[in-house]
């Protein structure tokens, strides 16, 4: 079939019909075209696909670990929807996961920014520090945790040794409710200035001079030439930057269950982690997958509103 | 659109491992720019500062009420020693475990990113979409339907089951970044090669494999970093002790009240340099892989 769609175009011309033997070698061809994708397709489709709809299924059925001896898991229609909506960590969850990304997002962005106008300005080793800031990407996401953990530890931290140098008492970083989630998103600004930083970078490369030259000429300079000139050349760059970041940083667990495991009193459980608690501390699966699912909504949501915008920009 | 945005992702990894060639609007040089460099120093040292901390508690002895230096001035291997002594099987597993998923998942992305870049197929756009969309699933909706599906068939706490489950996800990636670079292999080098007889895998295997050799190793790097740093794929997919990772490791070092932070340093340490290894040895791979540019 895909044989025939391959060279239909070619047969349409006044060029005779393949004989038998042509087509057979043509099929050939087209199957064996189809068999270096094939693979992937059946990887994606086992590992990808029947995830997410088991995940959907799960999420109406009371899913427990009673299922694995049973092998039972009982409809319940809208239930496990309803039980989390009406649960109050859900609520938690849902600020918490708002703030955390819009507080990471907004940050590292900013931060990276800023960053990456600094190193364009090109002086004496500009290069190679701007090379040492991927250093931290070099540690395992829980690597870097177990290194906050440590250096954020109210008792011995460095942070703290550092704020007693000035006469600030003992911070309680991640213990205190008030205080965990801004220090976690803190940590995960951390973590993302290099990548902000770095494409951010990149963008402002592919502005091209001449641009600045002109404009200078018209007195654009400074933050004028960045309003008008640079912010405008390297919008589709932050576009991606962001929609990346957010896409990311909505899925993030390994940094918050590594810092605080959610805790104290539930004060950093984002969607992500209720998610795993659900489902593997508690091993209330289907309740897990109805918050998982809510997870993936949401993502949807924001994707798809990035896909607006871009084709709205593409229009204009 | 779709494949839009698939091109700005690639672009966006592209920009992580290419140098740029320098188009400055201001260039700052010589002993004008000196003050810039201190600032550069400072806002580097604020950044690489918990790098820094984690090799310099690695080396000291913090246990009990004595709090860490600022500088190891009393070297100790002690904390590398604990750390090899209850630490070296998982940084094993963790190998077999990368090493396992780089395998697997070139095997499959491979073929798929030179079909999905030559050949105009039906249903290569929809696939190509349906790879985006994977990105965006979270990590924890698969443990929670493989969980189910690895207890029934008996894959969970096995090397096997953790390949399996790091490779789906890191296919996707694999697959969009390689077929970025096939892409921009010129058709004519392929047709004649098929021209002389060949047909597409002979082709596929004797010309398209060499030329992106860059490429191919890029994605490599990537698949074992994603391998290796993976936790939550772990986390769950296991229950018991037989098969751990480093990554685990670590965590139950810090689920607990640590008391001598030396050890946790210095595995952490451990944990992290593969990924400084294997970026010095193979940098040279992902400037030019990354690049696209070995038939110019």
């Amino acid at each position: 079939m895909s044989a025939t769609t391959q060279t239909r175009p070619r047969t349409q011309a006044s060029v005779p019909p393949p004989r038998p033997g042509q087509r057979r070698a043509r099929m050939r061809i087209g199957i064996t075209r189809w068999l270096f994708v094939i693979p992937a397709a059946l990887f994606v489709a086992v590992f990808f696909g029947y995830p997410v709809v088991k995940n959907i299924i799960m999420s109406f059925q009371d899913y427990t670990t009673k299922t694995f001896f049973t092998g039972e898991a009982p409809w319940v229609g809208l239930g496990n929807y309803i039980q989390v909506f009406q649960s109050s960590v859900f609520a938690t969850s849902v600020v918490n996961t708002a703030l955390f990304t819009a507080g990471s997002i907004i940050l590292q962005f900013v931060i990276g920014l800023a960053l990456a106008l600094f190193f364009r300005r090109h002086f004496p080793l500009s290069g190679f520090l701007r090379g040492l800031l991927l250093l931290p990407w070099l540690l395992p996401l829980i690597a870097s945790s177990a290194v906050w953990k440590w250096l954020l530890d109210q008792d011995s931290g460095a942070l703290n040794q550092l704020l007693g140098v000035v006469g600030i008492a003992p911070v309680p970083w991640l213990v205190s409710p008030s205080l965990a989630l801004i220090a976690v998103i803190g940590v995960n600004v951390w973590l993302g200035i290099p990548f902000n930083t770095t494409i951010l970078y990149s963008g402002l490369q592919s502005v091209p001079p001449e641009l600045y030259e002109a404009g200078a000429l018209d007195g654009a300079t400074g933050f004028k030439a960045f309003w008008y000139i640079t912010w405008p050349s390297i919008r589709s760059v932050v576009s991606v930057v962001i929609v990346l970041g957010v896409v990311y940083t909505l899925k993030v667990v390994d940094i918050i269950l590594g810092l605080t495991g959610g805790g104290p009193a539930n004060s950093t459980q984002t969607l992500a982690t209720n998610a795993y608690h659900q489902s593997f501390i508690n091993f209330q699966f289907g309740i897990g997958a109805a918050v998982s699912n809510v997870l993936i909504v949401v993502s949807f949501v924001f994707a798809m509103v990035y896909i607006a915008i871009s084709r709205k920009a593409v229009d204009e | 659109m779709s494949v839009g945005l698939a091109n700005q992702t690639v672009t966006a990894t592209r920009a992580i491992t290419t140098k740029r060639s320098a188009r400055v609007p201001g260039p700052k040089r010589g002993v004008k720019g000196i003050p810039l460099t201190i600032l550069g120093c400072v806002f580097l040292a604020i950044m690489v500062f918990p790098v820094y901390w984690m090799v310099n508690t690695s080396l000291q002895a913090t246990s009990g009420a004595a709090t860490a230096t600022w500088f190891p001035f009393s070297p100790t291997f002690r904390g590398y020693e604990t750390a090899f002594a209850q630490q070296g099987q998982n940084f094993l597993s963790s190998m077999i475990i990368g090493l396992g998923t780089v395998v697997l998942t070139l095997a499959i992305a491979t073929p798929a990113a030179y079909g999905l870049a030559r050949f105009k197929m039906r249903g290569t756009r929809v696939f190509l979409l349906v790879l985006l969309i994977t990105q965006m699933i979270p990590a924890i909706v698969i443990a929670n339907a493989l969980y189910t599906l690895f207890n029934n068939v008996g894959l969970l706490n096995s090397y096997i089951g953790l390949i399996l489950a790091d490779s789906a996800v890191q296919v996707p990636f694999a697959v969009l970044l390689m077929r970025a670079f096939m892409e921009s292999i010129p058709p004519s080098l392929v047709e004649a090669a098929l021209v002389d007889g060949a047909n597409d895998f002979r082709a596929f295997v004797s010309i398209v494999l060499p030329i992106s050799r860059n490429a191919i190793v890029t994605a490599a790097l990537f698949t074992f970093l994603g391998a290796w740093g993976d936790f939550l794929i772990a986390l769950t997919l296991t229950s018991t002790t037989a098969v751990r990772p480093i990554t685990l490791g670590i965590y139950n070092y810090i689920g607990s009240n640590v008391t001598d932070w030396g050890p946790v340093m210095a595995t952490s340490v451990l944990a992290s340099l593969p990924a400084a290894v294997l970026l010095i040895v193979a940098q040279r791979y992902i400037s030019a892989g990354a690049l696209g540019g070995a038939v110019k």
